[in-house]
């Protein structure tokens, strides 16, 4: 930026408008009110089958869509279908904007991208996090007292849909869309704006699941059963539309990865010599694109049973409450793996850089990916074992469930033989994929008596399941999410994050997540149900140690936000060009990132993993890396 | 890059050392807790379906005592073992993969997996395990059955006895001794029954009759919650049921027809699923 630069620039007022987040939200706003009046007029008062209620389904389900396309069109995402059909040739914009304001709107950057979703999502989970606060707050007590049952189902139903939509995109979003271009030698994505558009739509599908407070909330928890969701407020439609909206992004996002793996490697990256975190993404991304399109289906059926007199899933007007169930969790049981694969990878790719050993058994590791992506589609009844649902296959399903440790534990001991007579460093980042191990095998360990049908009548639906998802969605992903933080911020961002805040962080994590969720397992043995207001008498000692370590838990994460801010915003310390001595290629890249990345396309010569061989950096890339154009 | 790391001649033999305390660790470790931990799984003796899932529980955690200490005995090892603080960077051996190690795992593993599906379906197909197991079970006890059928509507569960009239009654009481069959279905939305010291959960569906078996043994009480999220009074949605003697049995279900006996002429007939008119439900 010089200072002719400055002298032209438009003065503030000006600079607001345009496509931006401003004209977005201003748009979306004046959207809803457009479809909620145009509805009504259309449909009149209510034609809500079950309810009694005076709601018009109809208006509230066409106001958040037109919500949503003025949202869009506001932050410009029309303007390229646009300009093609007036005649304008197929182009990217030749160099994107250098201020600030390129992070509020569409923008086409994949790095850009990466720190919008890392910003975004990690608003969001902080939200979902408040929420669990309240939960365990309502539960200090046997009895209930802080919140309304309703008000409490409300808030159960979203911190699960928030963490369960939002953080399907947690890695692959921020450290996917940043890191696999640069990974695989490519200046871009394969599809920039859709790249953006998955980034916007969960945003706008974010907000509109948290309206849902101000349209009754909802009672079903993030499954959405039927047909309790059809005789619910109409705060169930913002579930469905924030569903909806997150299986779009999470189709979209997917598809974009796969092109973008598939078609756009450098010259030498052959697919043994792919970073395990791409090849994470990659079969995170094929789960997506199979799985989420099933969800949006089920949503849009149980759309119409709510607003158009169907009855796809309502037994008395010749529908099946099992077929939503079905439907359902041939999406959700592979989008726990959405949630728990990226994490597998992340911590395969950073412990080699701390145990200063090449990843052992790369092809293992790769195996484990797919054999799990795979069974994954395999296990979906586990989840009904005592629904009566097909009573007969409980034994095929108790198989494929048991079936799927045996890749999970590819990863176990890849990671475990990578650590074998290395030269360990306990970097903020190591600790956190560390941890994985130890969290991700309680929650397997717990998975097995889940799985097993004797066993399961007593767990399913306790708090023993719930403790057991918490051990492998949050104790995995979430604790690789803070491990992805520590390790690539620095390059993302050319600033150090706090070492020792880091460390106290980790540590206030890791003993209060375990003391949260390990008794749990105890409260659900004892006979606790999940998503309950109360509790018996005798259970409350257990619950008020679980919230008292939950808020501690909520606490490390205020501690987290102050390191953040603190090393991003006021002490911004550089960060050396390869903090961790990695040979990965970003490492050999100059922070922050130039815009277009290579000024040369690199060529690969190995994967990233020569710790200890004579080889040098993975890749080099050609011509000089200074300078941002 | 410094390379030197790479022949420790001096080096101790790490994997006989982790093998030795892992081998120690588990025999020590495995009959304990089999013996202390077991006996603590819920859902206790109360039927011979419960004592069977704290069976498979106890089992399970015996099989799986020597996998965890495998996987702390080498984690606590080689991070203390293989820690390196000082300041420079040295690498490591570049050991790539070894396939006996590989096959081995891989071995163990889908043995441990094959053994729990395996005692697992043993399990099941033994006498249901108090699971519901929907309209056409396939693991059915022998011997003479009580049918006692249990409907879901929010928020309380009512019971119907259909060899004694169809007598609906808002508890649940149920002889000892006895080999119950009980027909789970709901009226409104899911539910799902959940008779914790019985060792019964099928869910309640609307228009499926949904079959459970439990043998019940000595008199007792017993706690039952919904265990699906149901809506609004969800978390309200619990009480307590009783294993009574035989003789007690006959007695109760006389003195709840003399009760019911007025509203037993508006009951529906009875029948293994129910279709109320859908404008009428509660909520």
């Amino acid at each position: 930026m010089s200072a002719a630069a400055v002298t032209v620039r438009p003065p503030l007022w000006r600079r607001l408008v345009g496509f931006n987040l401003l004209t977005a939200c201003v748009l979306g706003v004046g959207g809803w009110y457009v479809g909620w009046f145009a509805a009504h007029g259309v449909a009149g008062k209510s034609i809500a089958y079950f309810s009694s209620i005076d709601y018009n389904e109809v208006s509230i389900i066409l106001a958040y869509i037109c919500g949503v396309l003025g949202f869009l069109i506001g932050l410009g995402f029309f303007n390229y279908p646009l300009a093609r059909l007036r005649g304008y040739p197929p182009s990217l914009r030749a160099k994107e904007n250098e201020g600030v304001g390129r992070y509020f709107g569409l923008c086409t950057d994949h790095k850009v991208v990466g720190i919008q979703y890392l910003v975004g999502i990690g608003f969001f989970l902080f939200i979902g996090g408040l929420n669990a606060m309240l939960i365990r707050t309502e539960l200090l007590r046997p009895n209930h007292q802080v919140f309304p049952a309703g008000t409490y189902l409300t808030i159960v139903g979203l911190h699960g849909t928030m963490m369960m939509g939002m953080m399907t995109s947690g890695i692959l979003g921020p450290f996917g869309n940043y890191f696999v271009p640069i990974l695989i030698g490519a200046r871009r994505m394969a599809f920039p704006r859709i790249e953006a558009l998955t980034f916007w739509l969960l945003m706008a599908g974010g907000v509109i699941l948290e309206t849902a407070i101000f349209f009754g909330g909802f009672p079903t928890g993030w499954t959405g059963y039927a047909p309790l969701n059809v005789q619910s407020y109409p705060g169930m439609d913002c579930y469905i539309i924030f569903f909806a909206l997150v299986g779009i992004s999470m189709t979209l996002l997917g598809l974009n990865m796969i092109a973008t793996i598939v078609t756009m490697r450098a010259p030498g990256l052959t697919w043994t010599r792919l970073p395990i975190f791409v090849w994470g993404v990659l079969t995170t991304s094929a789960l997506m694109v199979l799985a989420a399109p099933v969800l949006i289906a089920t949503l849009g059926m149980a759309l119409l049973d709510r607003a158009a007199q169907t009855t796809f899933f309502i037994p008395s007007g010749g529908g099946s409450s099992y077929l939503y169930q079905n439907l359902f969790w041939v999406f959700g049981h592979p989008e726990v793996y959405v949630l728990a694969l990226p994490g597998f990878a992340i911590v395969l790719e950073i412990l080699p850089v701390f145990a200063r050993k090449p990843l052992w058994g790369y092809r293992l590791a790769v195996a484990g990916l797919l054999g799990v992506s795979l069974l994954s589609f395999f296990v979906w009844q586990h989840h009904l074992f005592v629904s009566g649902i097909n009573g007969d296959v409980r034994p095929f399903y108790m198989l494929s469930t048991e079936l799927i440790s045996i890749p999970t534990g590819f990863t176990f001991i890849c990671g475990m033989m990578t650590l074998w007579r290395g030269r360990i460093r306990y970097s903020v980042p190591m600790l956190f994929c560390l941890a994985w191990f130890f969290n991700f095998l309680v929650g397997g360990l717990s998975g097995v008596f889940l799985s097993d049908v004797p066993s399961d009548v007593t767990t399913h639906g306790s708090f023993f399941s719930m403790a057991h998802f918490h051990y492998t969605i949050m104790g995995g992903p979430v604790f690789t999410f803070f491990a992805a933080i520590y390790y690539w911020v620095p390059k993302m961002t050319g600033v150090q994050l706090n070492e020792r805040l880091g460390k106290i962080h980790f540590w206030t994590m890791f003993i209060a997540f375990n003391s949260t969720f390990f008794p749990l397992f105890i409260a659900g043995f004892l006979g606790q149900p999940r998503r309950v207001v109360t509790y018996p008498l005798n259970l409350q000692f257990i619950n008020d140690w679980v919230s008292a370590s939950a808020f501690v838990l909520g606490a490390s994460m205020l501690l987290f936000l102050y390191n953040f801010v603190r090393s991003l915003v006021f002490d911004r310390v550089p960060a050396p060009v390869n903090p961790w001595h990695s040979k990965s290629i970003e490492w050999q890249l100059p922070s922050p990132i130039p815009v277009h990345n290579f000024d040369r396309i690199p060529v690969f010569s190995g994967d990233p993993y020569g710790y200890g061989e004579t080889t040098g950096p993975v890749a080099v890339p050609a011509g000089a890396p200074a300078g941002s154009d | 890059m410094s390379v030197a790391s790479a022949d420790r001649t001096s080096e101790p033999n790490h994997a006989k050392r982790v093998l030795v305390v892992w081998a120690v660790a588990s025999v020590i470790a495995t009959p304990l807790v089999a013996i202390f931990v077991g006996p603590l799984f819920p859902p206790g003796n109360g039927t011979e379906q419960s004592r069977e899932q704290g069976l498979s529980n106890t089992w399970m955690v015996s099989v799986l005592t020597p996998v965890a200490c495998l996987l702390l005995v080498f984690f606590v090892y080689a991070l203390t073992q293989f820690r390196h603080d000082g300041g420079a960077i040295i690498d490591g051996p570049p050991l790539r993969n070894e396939n006996r190690i590989q096959v081995v795992w891989v071995a163990a593993s889908a043995v441990i997996v094959l053994f729990f599906a395996g005692f697992g379906t043993y399990e099941l197909l033994q006498n249901g395990s108090g699971g519901g197991q929907g309209p056409s079970p396939i693991a059915v006890p022998g011997g003479h059955k009580l049918q006692v059928q249990v409907i879901g509507q929010q928020w309380t569960f009512t019971y119907r006895y259909p060899s004694y009239g169809g007598l609906e009654t808002p508890q649940l009481v149920v002889p000892a001794d006895t080999l119950i069959e009980l027909h789970v279905t709901s009226l409104d939305v899911i539910h799902s029954f959940w008779a914790y010291e019985l060792g019964v959960k099928a869910d309640a569906n609307p228009g499926v009759d949904n079959i459970a078996f439990v043998k019940t043994k000595g008199p007792r009480s017993f706690h039952i919650h919904c265990a699906e999220l149901c809506g609004l009074w969800h978390g309200y949605m619990f009480e307590t049921g009783r294993v009574v003697p035989q003789a007690q049995f006959a007695s109760w279900i006389a003195q709840q027809q003399q009760t019911f006996a007025p509203v037993a002429k508006y009951l529906p007939a009875y029948a293994t699923t129910y279709s109320p008119d859908p404008q009428r439900r509660a909520g």
